[in-house]
C-alpha cells in the first residue's frame, strides 16, 4: 500500500485557493482582524472549534468551509452580522445570480425581489 | 456581428458558499468593516506576493552569515523583520534549528496556525486532519510518508504552534555548499525543509 496516500495531497502543491469564494472568506478575516474587530487568538479558537468538530474531511477540502462558519459564528456573536441577515442576504445573491444572464456581473439589484 | 446559434442562455448560479460570503461582504462593506479593493490587494498578495521564498532567504542568509543565524536563534521576530518579512498577526517567531542530534517538525494541531509571513499559507496536507493528529503521535511515521528516513539515533522535536508563536525550522546546510552565495543556497531551501517535512535539497 501506498503510505503517501495516508496523507492528502502530499505530493501535490494545490493553488492556494481553490474556489475565488475561498479567498474571499480569507481575506476578509485577515482584513476584520486589522481592524481590530477581533484579536487573532479569538479567531483561532473560532477557527479550532470548527475544524476539530467531528466529520471534517480527511482531505482537508472543507477547511475555508469550516473557515466561513467561523467567521460568521464570530460576527454573530459579536451582533455585526445576524445568521438570519446572512441567510436572507445569501438567498437573495442566488436568486439575482439566477436572474442575471449569463456573461454579465451578478448585481444584489437583479434580485427579483429586491425592493419589493 | 455575431451569427445566430441556437445555444441555451444559461444563467448565472452562486453556489451556497460563493453567495454567503457574497452577502457577508455586503453587509461588512455596509458597516464600514471592510474595503471591497482592500479585499482584493490581500488576495493577491497571499496568491502572488508571499510564499516560501521568503522563507528560504531567511534560511539561506542564516547559513552564510553566523551572527545573522545567532540574531535568528536569540530573537527570530526581529531577524526576520529585519529582511522585510513581518506578520500580520503581530505573532512571535521562533526558528528551530535542525542539527545531527535533533530534528525539527512543526505542526498546529489545533487549527492551522503558520508563519504565513515567512512561507506563505499552509499547504493543504498541512490543514488536514491526519497530519494535525499523526504529526504529534507519530512523527517519525509521518516523516517516512513524506519519504525522509532520519537516523535512528537522531531525535525528532515536534514544535506545536499557536495563534501567538510561529516557528521556522532552518534545515541543515547541505554538504558541498561552502562558497555558495545566499542567492544558490536559498534555491535549496524547500518550504517542507522549513515545515521539517523536509531536507534541504542537496548541492547538485
Amino acid at each position: 500500500m501506498n503510505r503517501r496516500e495516508a496523507l492528502p495531497g502530499l505530493s501535490a502543491d494545490a493553488p492556494v485557493f481553490a474556489e475565488p469564494w475561498q479567498a474571499e472568506a480569507f481575506a476578509m478575516v485577515v482584513a476584520l482582524h486589522e481592524r481590530g474587530l477581533f484579536s487573532w487568538s479569538e479567531w483561532a479558537e473560532a477557527l479550532s472549534a470548527e475544524v476539530k468538530q467531528p466529520g471534517a474531511a480527511e482531505d482537508g477540502h472543507d477547511y475555508y468551509a469550516h473557515w466561513l462558519a467561523a467567521l460568521e459564528k464570530l460576527l454573530a456573536a459579536k451582533g455585526v452580522a445576524p445568521s438570519r441577515d446572512v441567510d436572507q442576504l445569501a438567498a437573495a445573491w442566488q436568486r439575482a445570480a439566477h436572474a442575471t444572464p449569463h456573461g454579465k456581473p451578478i448585481a444584489l439589484e437583479n434580485d427579483p425581489l429586491h425592493g419589493g | 456581428m455575431s451569427h445566430d446559434h441556437d445555444h441555451h442562455h444559461h444563467d448565472n448560479e452562486l453556489d451556497p458558499m460563493a453567495a454567503r460570503v457574497r452577502a457577508l461582504e455586503t453587509i461588512l462593506t455596509q458597516k464600514g468593516l471592510i474595503d471591497p479593493a482592500a479585499i482584493d490587494v490581500i488576495v493577491e498578495t497571499y496568491e502572488t506576493k508571499v510564499g516560501p521564498r521568503n522563507g528560504a532567504k531567511v534560511v539561506a542568509k542564516a547559513w552564510s552569515d553566523p551572527a545573522f543565524a545567532d540574531w535568528l536563534k536569540r530573537d527570530a521576530t526581529a531577524a526576520i523583520a529585519s529582511l522585510g518579512f513581518t506578520g500580520r498577526q503581530g505573532e512571535h517567531m521562533q526558528a528551530v534549528f535542525n542539527t545531527p542530534e535533533t530534528h525539527n517538525i512543526v505542526v498546529c494541531t489545533l487549527c492551522s496556525c503558520y508563519p504565513w509571513s515567512v512561507l506563505g499559507l499552509p499547504p493543504v496536507w498541512y490543514k488536514a486532519p491526519p497530519y494535525r493528529s499523526k504529526a504529534v503521535i507519530d512523527p517519525r511515521g509521518v516523516l517516512a510518508e513524506f519519504g525522509v528516513t532520519l537516523p535512528a539515533e537522531t531525535k525528532i522535536r515536534v514544535w506545536d504552534s499557536t495563534a501567538e508563536l510561529r516557528y521556522l525550522v532552518v534545515p541543515a546546510r547541505p554538504a558541498g555548499t561552502d562558497g555558495w552565495s545566499e542567492e544558490q543556497l536559498a534555491e535549496l531551501v524547500t518550504r517542507d525543509s522549513m515545515i521539517g517535512t523536509g531536507l534541504a535539497r542537496e548541492a547538485a
